[in-house]
């Protein structure tokens, strides 16, 4: 096709072309041209979504078949493949209480950072939905984190949350409140991981809302109004209903990325392996350690395969739940 | 906005709140604007001072004066131009990889009949929602087979395909390219090669541009997979920054003066197409 490409489209353009009209569908044509015409029509569709589906067999689904297969061998990052061992990498892993740790902490952060950020950018997103003056300035400050890349933001809150001279503590100081351990105990760690997603994913899904909400009708809101319906009251019993697909589509999102949340953890401190007592290693971080560490990696693919399972698990839940709560207005 | 001059009455004003913002949804953009902007400052300071003055003063909102100072021994430390130009060679070619497949394949959704077309369509959208990300152990076995570790297509190709860039296109040629263009280009005998290089690609144009910038972003911050193929030598930029944190973890005033190197470039990118960024996740959205 690559071949083809250059050479078609250095010819002169159909319509533009003197003798094209002679070679319209109204005279007859040689029998291989037309031949060659149908065989385009019939097979060029297959050829135009064929990268796609090739590539992705490579590199997406191939490999995530593939990583069960990998589970159910004793096999190591350096040996290669070793024997059968049928589902010991699963019982190893689920005896260890580390794997535990690291789904109780991934939950915890998800949990964490996926409800406030949703309360959030709906706040934010009825915000802008209220006829600002300048609305692309609020829009864009609003979307600015989204530039910065997780591992910048990690580092630039791990200063924040220093444990010893960091400025959420010093602040905390002006209050009367005492130092937090925000690198030494478990929930605090998790609330400043949690928090350096929600500064970058908060801006982007409250646009996401906005555009939903802007496509709500405005009759709702008038008729709402002319019956003596608050602000609160319409947002509760108009706007939330009617963003219902929007906020599980955004719930669904983020519980796919969240659970698989890696870089943010990885670079709260300098040795990546989630705090010396594992108190912010979640479950990538953990497989990451058991393939690349400790170079063990058919238990890697056997932790792999079940976060694949927890998240569609949590998928599945959430659509459930999202779409229970968000409808509860309606009714 | 235009009917702002007019004055109103207290009933009037509720029913005209959709064109007049209260001085609450202010205050609160405010607020999430400091929030946005303040850590990215934060580094800023951070990184333009030396040890000394942070010592002496570590809360302190004013910037010091040494940033390139800090700057040069940040890119001495790391290999940080090297970082520089993998991250744009990497994420161009997958920006332009994803938006071409995605076009191609959007195309023959959107426009072309053939068999199975609807059940390929549900499978792409149904992989959205997959995480192939948890592929990594045996994507590093293939990796370490092709003897492509530490090679930069390790990095792109992964990235290459992008299930969500195949129904954002699909989303966009419908709407964007009338069925009687295609048809007359047809009847005309042009092949559907030459349909799509001459009909479809610049009608996608705007959508195509749209999937680029996102994607070049995505790629552009994409740590997890760079992090575990790429040599130390040879690195992508979040890459680099991981090595700056391991080297220099207690200094501050360097770790956030390569974040702040590091973000630049996107930043610069977000004021030039920030108002692109915001319209493409509101159209995403709404479509979605």
């Amino acid at each position: 096709m690559s071949v083809q490409t250059p050479a078609r489209t250095t010819g002169p353009l159909p319509g533009d072309a003197p003798g094209f009209v002679s070679r319209s569908p109204m005279t007859p044509r040689s029998g291989w041209r037309r031949r060659l015409t149908r065989l385009d029509e019939k097979g060029a569709p297959y050829a135009y979504v064929s990268p796609f589906f090739i590539l992705f067999g490579v590199v997406g689904l191939f490999p995530l078949l593939y990583t069960a297969w990998v589970s159910l061998h004793k096999w190591s990052l350096i040996g290669g493949q070793g024997d059968f061992v049928g589902l010991k990498n699963y019982a190893d892993v689920l005896s260890q209480p580390y794997f535990w740790n690291a789904l109780k902490n991934t939950v915890s952060i998800f949990l964490l950072s996926s409800v406030p950020q949703v309360i959030a950018a709906l706040l934010i997103a009825a915000a802008l939905d209220s006829g600002l003056r300048a609305r692309t300035f609020w829009r864009m400050g609003v979307l600015l984190p989204y530039v910065v890349a997780p591992v910048a933001v990690a580092l630039i809150f791990s200063d924040l949350f220093g444990d010893k001279f960091g400025l959420v503590n010093h602040l905390l100081g002006l209050v009367g409140i005492d130092p937090i351990q925000w690198h030494k105990e478990v929930l605090p760690s998790h609330v400043a991981i949690a928090t350096m997603v929600n500064f970058r994913w908060t801006g982007y899904n409250a646009l996401i809302f906005l555009a939903a909400m802007q496509a709500i009708p405005r009759d709702y809101y008038e008729a709402a109004m002319i019956d003596g319906a608050g602000r609160i009251r319409t947002f509760f019993s108009i706007t939330i209903p009617q963003l219902r697909a929007t906020i599980i589509f955004v719930v669904i999102t983020s519980t796919i990325g969240g659970l698989q949340i890696f870089d943010e953890p990885r670079m709260y401190d300098q040795y990546g392996l989630g705090g010396a007592d594992r108190q912010w290693q979640t479950l990538t971080l953990y497989l990451y350690q058991l393939g690349w560490t400790q170079k063990n990696f058919g238990r890697a693919a056997a932790v792999a395969w079940m976060l694949f399972l927890i998240v569609i698990v949590f998928a599945v839940v959430n659509f459930l739940v999202t779409r229970r709560i968000a409808s509860k207005g309606q009714r | 906005m235009t009917t702002s001059t007019l004055p109103k009455t207290r009933r009037g004003s509720r029913l005209m709140r959709r064109t007049q913002a209260s001085p609450t949804a202010y205050v609160v953009l405010a607020i999430v604007l400091v929030g946005s902007a303040f850590p990215l400052w934060w580094s800023y300071v951070i990184g333009s001072k030396d040890s000394a003055a942070i010592v002496q003063d570590p809360f302190s909102l004013v910037p010091g004066g040494h940033f390139l100072q800090n700057a040069s021994t940040v890119v001495t430390t790391v290999p940080f131009w090297k970082a520089l130009g993998n991250s744009i060679f990497v994420s161009t070619t997958v920006a332009v990889l994803v938006v071409l497949f995605s076009a191609m394949a959007g195309f023959a959704f959107a426009k072309l009949r053939f068999r199975g077309r609807n059940g390929l369509l549900v499978f792409v959208i149904a992989t959205m929602a997959v995480p192939t990300q948890l592929g990594i152990v045996p994507l590093f076995i293939v990796m370490s087979k092709l003897g492509w570790i530490g090679s930069l297509w390790a990095v792109i190709l992964p990235s290459a395909v992008s299930a969500f860039g195949v129904f954002w296109m699909t989303q966009y040629l419908q709407e964007a390219l009338p069925d009687e263009l295609i048809e007359a280009a047809r009847v005309d005998g042009a092949s559907t090669l030459r349909t799509f290089w001459s009909i479809a690609l610049p009608a996608a144009r705007p959508g195509a541009a749209m999937l680029g910038l996102f994607t070049f972003i995505a790629t552009w911050t994409n740590f997890f997979w760079p992090f575990i193929i790429l040599d130390p030598g040879n690195p992508t930029l979040p890459v680099a920054l991981q090595q700056l944190q391991a080297a220099y973890f207690v200094d501050y005033s360097l770790v956030l003066n390569g974040v702040v190197l590091m973000a630049l470039p996107l930043i610069v990118l977000f004021v030039f197409a920030g108002r692109q960024l915001v319209s493409g996740i509101m159209q995403g959205a709404v479509k979605g």
